[in-house]
């Protein structure tokens, strides 16, 4: 027989009532989602329909039939369903585009599609604000003089202005959805139709186009609910000119109020009414995506034959290469040159180029504290929300206690609610109400990063927990490991590349957060979002836009870093 | 004194019960092949053994110690049983190269690093996959990999090792190479190999004792190779055991006559007398069991002929039945090669008689 080097054999065989380390961790993901989901959530719907204990209805049925309301609602629903459209043809388009023919540049292109990932959209606003906005954008000017016009051609302070800039962000959802899908095909489905004698075109519209739709749309439904949500372009883009959507009502309703409670009560009714025009999407989405899939769609990789573009290969890489440089590189060129230039309408030659704006900003104290302060909530929510997804996820996939749904709803609902609702939830949760004050504290921040991103890590450590087949951690259990030994030893290395590239799936985001953090923030709080806003809205543009070109290579660089760490480990 | 003794063990998921008062004992140093269709509960009983699944009732005995008991609630944890397991998977930590795989069990025992390093290479040498040691699994053949979850199971335990469909995943050849070897290692070591296998071919060629479970989770049969060849205790058994022609026969007057759909050919064989009851009997005849007769009543047709090498398969049709009847070779050269189309005369040489399961064949 085997020694045992425990002492305790005949003890623990015996079994008893003891407290697991399964029932630990259920109870610790119980209490964590409460805390940082639940209750700012539930804050929310108390605050909007009761008013000193009692229920009413009057603070909802007066901002729901406000104008301001109504037009917001309708600037979101609009611009939503636009970006949507948009996005989409664009998205397949691109998709179809490199995932089936033989364009060249491929690489290159795919290169420029990352890009948008570490360059936050209020900075993209801010630049086609410098290029194509009505009175000053450098472009209108050059098109004014060169064209003798009167006024400016192009407005980009428009809802179409708003739609054209998310565009640009969110049309690569729907590209990677197709074009992984478009990897995945049997190509001899296709190859079939070709044989059985069908033309090109007839095989790409009766064979390709209804076999990817389940990914079009599952990338579609991301746009549309994406946008319904989102706060920086419309707030930078929108707020000159009156346009408003809902998140900037909210923000606006608050700021307007100075804090106040009641403008806090206010965007939490406001909020309600984002959360029922978001949860229609989602509802959508799950009708969708519940009634879609194919199964001829594999998971292995393999080769699709290319189309040949003959005649028109050239020009369709001409057209979609300057497609994404207009879309993907010039705002970016523009932030770093507007950063360069002396005085904000002055021509971007080399002679009006100084170092002045980053000499100012680096002497003002608030911009190293706001840089420290989010490296500082980045890496913090990004380690928290890396651990307590993963504790959610294994709770979820292998645990699987009683109420592993609401687990796992609690764990993803943050992730439909937009940010600016999640924001009024933690700041009506935690600042005195329930007995704890972390206003202008960076703990109010970290938590509501948390609950934003919580679902992020939550879904890769539980694709990599679903990877780890429970062989694995029966295999070191027979082998003499505790149940504690085979999470260190063998679970948690598994799923460490998922973990780590979970915590960078919270850390990039969350070093350019603006959407919570503009409600957030303290005098001592700022963020580096919110410094590059305030920057902004003070009329400063090339040093907010130094600040922001500081923002963008302190995320490429990071992220770099961590990939050349984040190699995988090789044998002999 | 059996080895390991599983006594009165059920087992349920959820609603469906799996297995019930299920006892079986393993002699020691010896391999115990446990064979069932799947789905039958081998897998579930083997979690059991390893302390994976709980068992509602029953006990488990490794040697003298209980590992499990309901009435006693006794219940080791699976890192204290002891026992080897090699799953049909591998189970190799893809994460760990070969040696920290199967140094695993030893370090958790906390022996010496020098000790470690020297049964780490004694057993690689022993599966044959010394050159392999630094190797990540990703870089190793699945029968590599086969090989190191062996090598970790033999470090966990020198007495009893578990192996579950251990070759079902490797190619037909592989599979074949890896029994000869597994039977090979186990004649070294003397470890007791618990074996489970849909298999049945496997379970022959490995197994000093063999047990079939039916597929509602029933011990049917124990016994050793030519017992379940020879002695096939039920219809299942029989049918699970190898290729089977099934017939009918159907009472005529007072005998019994064989039912080719177009025609009744009185049955020249002896019936057993407890089936002689006045209904239909199926007739169960192994391919190798018909040998070709001139003189015999029953006549088919060849309608098809197989070399396989050492022997060739014949497929006859007899009235709307088709047979399969194998002949060895050299038998084949004796008698003289029957061609496609030619009739043949039939005889069976040791038909299993059940009784009849069909029973729209006589109206």
């Amino acid at each position: 027989m085997i020694k045992l080097r425990r002492k305790t054999t005949d003890l623990a065989a015996v079994e008893g009532r003891r407290i697991s380390l399964d029932g630990i961790m259920t109870a610790l993901a119980f209490a964590l989602l409460l805390v940082v989901v639940v209750i700012p959530i539930s804050m929310i719907v108390y605050h909007a329909f009761l008013y000193k204990g009692k229920f009413s209805l009057d603070l909802i049925i007066d901002q729901f039939t406000r104008d301001t309301t109504i037009s917001a609602m309708w600037n979101t629903i609009k611009i939503a369903v636009l970006v949507t459209v948009f996005g989409t043809i664009v998205g397949v388009f691109y998709a179809w585009l490199l995932g089936r023919t033989n364009i060249p540049g491929k690489k290159l292109m795919r290169f420029l599609f990352t890009i948008p990932y570490m360059f936050p959209p209020f900075l993209g606003a801010m630049a086609w604000d410098l290029l194509l906005n009505g009175r000053a954008g450098y472009l209108n000017r050059w098109l004014m003089k060169t064209f003798g016009l009167k006024s400016a051609p192009l407005n980009i302070n428009s809802i179409w202005g708003i739609v054209f800039v998310e565009l640009s962000y969110y049309f690569p959802f729907v590209f990677m959805q197709v074009v992984s899908a478009l990897e995945r095909m049997d190509p001899t489905l296709e190859e079939s139709a070709r044989i059985a004698g069908a033309r090109q075109g007839t095989v790409i519209r009766k064979i390709t186009l209804p076999l990817v739709t389940p990914a079009i749309s599952a990338g579609a439904l991301l746009i549309l609910i994406s946008s319904l949500a989102h706060f920086g372009v419309p707030a930078i883009l929108g707020f000159a000119q009156g346009i408003f959507t809902l998140p900037t009502r909210i923000y606006a309703v608050i700021a307007r109020s100075g804090g106040s409670f009641e403008g806090i009560r206010q965007g939490a009714a406001l909020s309600i009414l984002l959360v029922l025009v978001v949860s229609i999407a989602l509802w959508i989405q799950r009708r969708v995506l519940s009634s879609g899939g194919y199964d001829i769609i594999k998971g292995k990789s393999m080769r699709p034959t290319l189309i040949n573009l003959r005649g028109a290969r050239i020009p369709l890489f001409i057209l979609a290469l300057t497609n994404l440089v207009v879309i993907v590189l010039v705002p970016l060129i523009m932030i770093f040159l507007v950063g360069l230039v002396r005085a904000y309408g002055l021509p971007l030659v080399p002679a009006n180029f100084t170092l002045a704006n980053y000499k100012r900003i680096f002497a003002a104290s608030g911009t190293i504290e706001s840089i420290k302060n989010s490296l500082i909530l980045s890496i913090s929510a990004g380690v928290i929300s890396m651990l307590l997804g993963t504790l959610v996820a294994y709770v979820v996939q292998k645990i699987k206690p009683k109420g592993t749904a609401l687990l796992e709803i609690m764990s993803v609902l943050p992730y439909s609610i937009p940010g600016m609702v999640l924001a009024v939830g933690v700041i009506l949760a935690w600042s005195g109400s329930l007995g704890i004050n972390l206003y202008n504290t960076l703990w109010i921040i970290l938590i509501a990063y948390v609950a934003r991103y919580l679902s992020f890590s939550m879904k890769t450590s539980s694709a990599a927990l679903l990877q780890v087949h429970p062989s694995l951690e029966e295999a070191a259990r027979t082998c003499g490991a505790t149940h504690t030994e085979t999470l260190r030893d063998i679970t948690l290395p598994l799923i460490r590349p998922a973990m780590i590239s979970g915590f960078f799936l919270i850390f990039l985001p969350a070093m350019r957060e603006v959407t919570t953090s503009v409600l957030l923030y303290g005098p001592y709080t700022r963020t580096l979002g919110v410094q590059i806003y305030a920057l902004r809205d003070a009329g400063m543009m090339p040093q907010a836009s130094a600040l922001g070109s500081v923002a963008i290579v302190l995320i490429i660089v990071i992220n770099s870093i961590v990939n050349a760490l984040n190699k995988d480990r090789r044998g002999v | 004194m059996p080895y390991v003794r599983f006594e009165n063990i059920s087992f349920a998921y959820g609603e469906k019960q799996v297995l019930k008062n299920f006892s079986l004992s393993l002699e020691k140093n010896e391999i115990m092949c446990l064979v069932g269709p799947s789905g039958c509960g081998k897998t579930t009983l083997v979690r059991c053994l390893l302390g994976l699944n709980r068992p509602a009732e029953g006990e488990i005995f490794v040697g003298d110690t209980c590992v499990f008991s309901s009435k006693r609630r006794i219940n080791v944890p699976p890192e204290r049983r002891g026992i080897g397991i090699v799953f049909q998977d591998y189970a190799v930590w893809p994460h760990l190269t070969v040696k920290e795989n199967i140094a695993y069990p030893l370090r958790k025992r906390g022996l010496s690093k020098d000790e470690i390093q020297r049964r780490v290479e004694s057993v690689l040498e022993l599966v044959s996959m010394r050159d392999y040691i630094n190797h990540l699994p990703n870089q190793l053949s699945g029968g590599q990999q086969q090989r190191v979850a062996i090598a970790r199971a033999l470090m966990t335990s020198d007495d009893l090792i578990v192996m579950d469909e251990p070759i079902t995943n490797l190619d037909a050849k592989l599979r074949e190479q890896m029994l000869f070897e597994i039977r090979q290692l186990q004649r070294n070591l003397g470890t007791t190999i618990f074996y489970i296998t849909h298999d049945q071919k496997a379970a022959l060629h490995l197994g000093d004792q063999i047990a079939i479970m039916d597929p509602h989770g029933g011990l049917v049969q124990v016994g050793s190779d030519e017992d379940f060849i020879l002695r096939p205790k039920n219809r299942f058994v029989f049918e699970f055991i190898g290729v089977t022609n099934f017939l009918t026969l159907k009472p005529v007057n007072s005998s019994y006559s064989l039912d080719v759909g177009s025609q009744l050919i009185p049955w020249p064989e002896k019936l057993p007398d407890v089936l002689k009851n006045g209904r239909a009997i199926d007739v169960g005849v192994r391919p190798n069991d018909i040998v070709f007769d001139a003189s015999s009543p029953i006549r088919g047709i060849v309608r098809r002929s197989v070399f396989l090498g050492s022997e060739y398969e014949y497929f006859v049709q007899l009235g709307d039945k088709e047979l399969r009847v194998q002949l060895g070779t050299l038998e084949a050269a004796q008698s003289g090669h029957v061609k496609e189309g030619s009739e043949v005369g039939l005889r069976f040489l040791n038909p299993h008689y059940y009784e009849a399961v069909r029973e729209e064949a006589w109206k």
